[in-house]
């Protein structure tokens, strides 16, 4: 490992200690927060009781069928907005306002539309996540240097040889970065929806073991869901740096 | 096929005409025959439409006017056994050296066995051995163009075009790169189209240089150097050398001023 690594792991280790001395000596109330430990211990707990198995089934579909979702359609469309410019000039500012609507006021909208299943929870993730991909994939393919376009067409590549030899990985870069940001999106969507309106989910469960005041399985659910954010966030960093490392200009 | 002596590639008046809300005239008319297996470069003032004729012979655009055969066939997108290096880096940045070298040969289904020998032979040409496993970001500039003319060569195209290739190197280098590619010329026995804005280059080691003239460019001046095949760099310093060298600047000198915006 690196030594920024070590410093980086040696400053979450320090606070993590801190945060269970405070929470040890009662600086901070047990019914405020959970040693970290604890919540470690009620995590695992949990899941060798399988309780919250049907709540994390439910919250992975939603995330999984957002993530994938928003991938396909945001290459789809920006892959268009890209070949079109006069598409692109009337969605820019569109796009580059998305961000400043909480697309969460729409979810009311979806729950009237789809009923209150897991498909308004799967579109309020789309709704968040699909922009970050949009813009990643206008990027990337801007970002395709024209010369490597014509040397596909003097290696007589056919067009689908072209856009999987050529464009793919030029534009590549920018895809993770859209990957990265569209799963993040997406993770939140569907947890804050859960929290809000929902009959399932961990984003649910958290909301309902704050208002029957269970606090340990509050923590141990919080801390499932940063477990898994860090951890699909720290697997495709991982993904992404072992096949662009060696091409850093 | 024609004879051994004929025609390679013909230009028949063609131009380009870059289209817009004010159309650039580019290039032409233009009138040329490569000849088989000869080694002609093309020389002219920066922005004069060199690299837009080496994209139309290439099939890369379509001429405005004219037309363009090679082989005997009319250039349409394109044609098999062309080969060019661009004037641009045009590695790819996410292949190793080996895979970039290899490209073009995997994708035509040649049998393993022959893609590692031909690529083994090619990157031991353009003296890439010791960088084989490299990545492109990993090497100089004049390495990346080395990549990407072992990727041109290990195709054994017919007809090769360069655009500027060693525009970035220093002098030496670029006389050593030009021995190489006499080396290549020789042993492959192709048509190799040079355009470069070097006079000693063009001289050294053309059989025929073109002098084109500023925007539209035309040929003003096409001179042969009647130099012996098995030549190389130490040619430069010959007294021949230096009347080919001065013709091409006499040719040229004039219209370098317009392109630098003075009168002759
Ligand atoms: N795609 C294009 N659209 C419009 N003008 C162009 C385009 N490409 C080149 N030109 C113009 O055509 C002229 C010839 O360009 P080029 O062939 O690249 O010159 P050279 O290679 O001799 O420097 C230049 O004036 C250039 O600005
Ligand atoms: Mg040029």
């Amino acid at each position: 490992m690196t030594r920024e690594g070590w410093t980086r792991l040696g400053l979450v280790a320090a606070g993590i200690a801190a945060l269970e001395a405070l929470c040890r000596t009662k600086v901070i109330k047990p019914l405020t927060l959970v040693p970290p430990s604890r919540m470690v211990h009620d995590l695992a707990g949990l899941l060798i009781a399988g309780d919250i198995f049907d709540d994390i089934g439910q919250t992975a579909i939603e995330v999984g069928g957002a993530f994938f979702l928003a991938i396909v359609l945001g290459v789809l469309m920006g892959a268009a907005i890209q070949a079109t410019p006069r598409l692109r000039r009337a969605v820019a500012p569109v796009l580059a306002s998305w961000y400043a609507v909480p697309s969460f006021v729409f979810y009311p909208l979806l729950v009237a539309l789809f009923g209150l299943s897991t498909s308004p929870l799967i579109a309020i993730g789309v709704l968040s996540a699909t922009p970050a991909m949009v813009v990643a994939t206008i990027g990337g393919l801007d970002r395709v240097p024209r010369v490597l376009l014509r040397a596909a067409r003097i290696h007589r590549l056919t067009a689908a040889q072209t856009l999987w030899l050529i464009t793919l990985p030029s534009a590549l870069p920018s895809l993770f970065t859209g990957l990265k940001l569209s799963f993040a999106y997406a993770f939140i969507g569907v947890i804050a929806g859960e929290f809000i309106l929902s009959g399932g989910g961990i984003g649910y469960g958290i909301a309902y073991a704050y208002e029957s005041f269970e606090t340990p399985k509050m923590y141990a659910l919080m801390l499932l869901v940063l477990i898994v954010a860090v951890g699909v966030n720290g697997a495709l960093h991982a993904w992404e740096g072992r096949l662009l490392q060696r091409r850093q200009r | 096929m024609t004879a051994e002596a004929g025609a390679h590639a013909t230009l028949r008046a063609v131009t380009r005409t870059y289209p817009g809300a004010r159309p650039v005239h580019a290039l032409g008319p233009i009138d040329l025959d490569l000849m088989r297996g000869e080694f002609f470069s093309v020389v002219g003032p920066s922005g004069c439409g060199k690299s837009t004729l080496l994209d139309v012979l290439a099939g890369l655009s379509e001429p405005t006017s004219g037309e363009i055969t090679f082989e005997g066939k009319p250039v349409r997108g394109v044609p098999d056994g062309i080969g060019v290096v661009f004037q641009e880096d045009a590695s790819f940045p996410w292949l190793s050296v080996r895979d970039n070298v290899a490209f073009g040969l995997r994708r035509m289904g040649t049998d393993p066995a022959e893609i590692t020998r031909r690529v083994d032979y090619a990157i031991g040409f353009m003296g890439l051995k010791d960088f084989a496993h490299s990545y492109p970001a990993q090497l100089s500039g004049g390495m990346r163009q080395r990549v990407c003319i072992a990727r041109t060569l290990v195709l054994q195209p017919r007809l090769i075009l360069l655009d500027e290739p060693f525009g970035a190197l220093d002098q030496q280098t670029r006389l050593l790169m030009g021995d190489e590619l006499l080396r290549l010329w020789r042993e492959t026995s192709a048509t190799v189209l040079l355009i470069t804005h070097a006079l000693d280059e063009a001289a050294m080691l053309s059989d025929r240089v073109g002098v084109m003239s500023a925007r539209p460019g035309v040929f003003i001046d096409l001179v042969q150097t009647n130099w012996p095949r098995d030549r190389d760099s130490r040619i430069v310093a010959e007294a021949e050398f230096g009347a080919v060298t001065g013709r091409l600047w006499g040719s040229l000198r004039a219209e370098s001023m317009k392109a630098i915006g003075r009168a002759g």
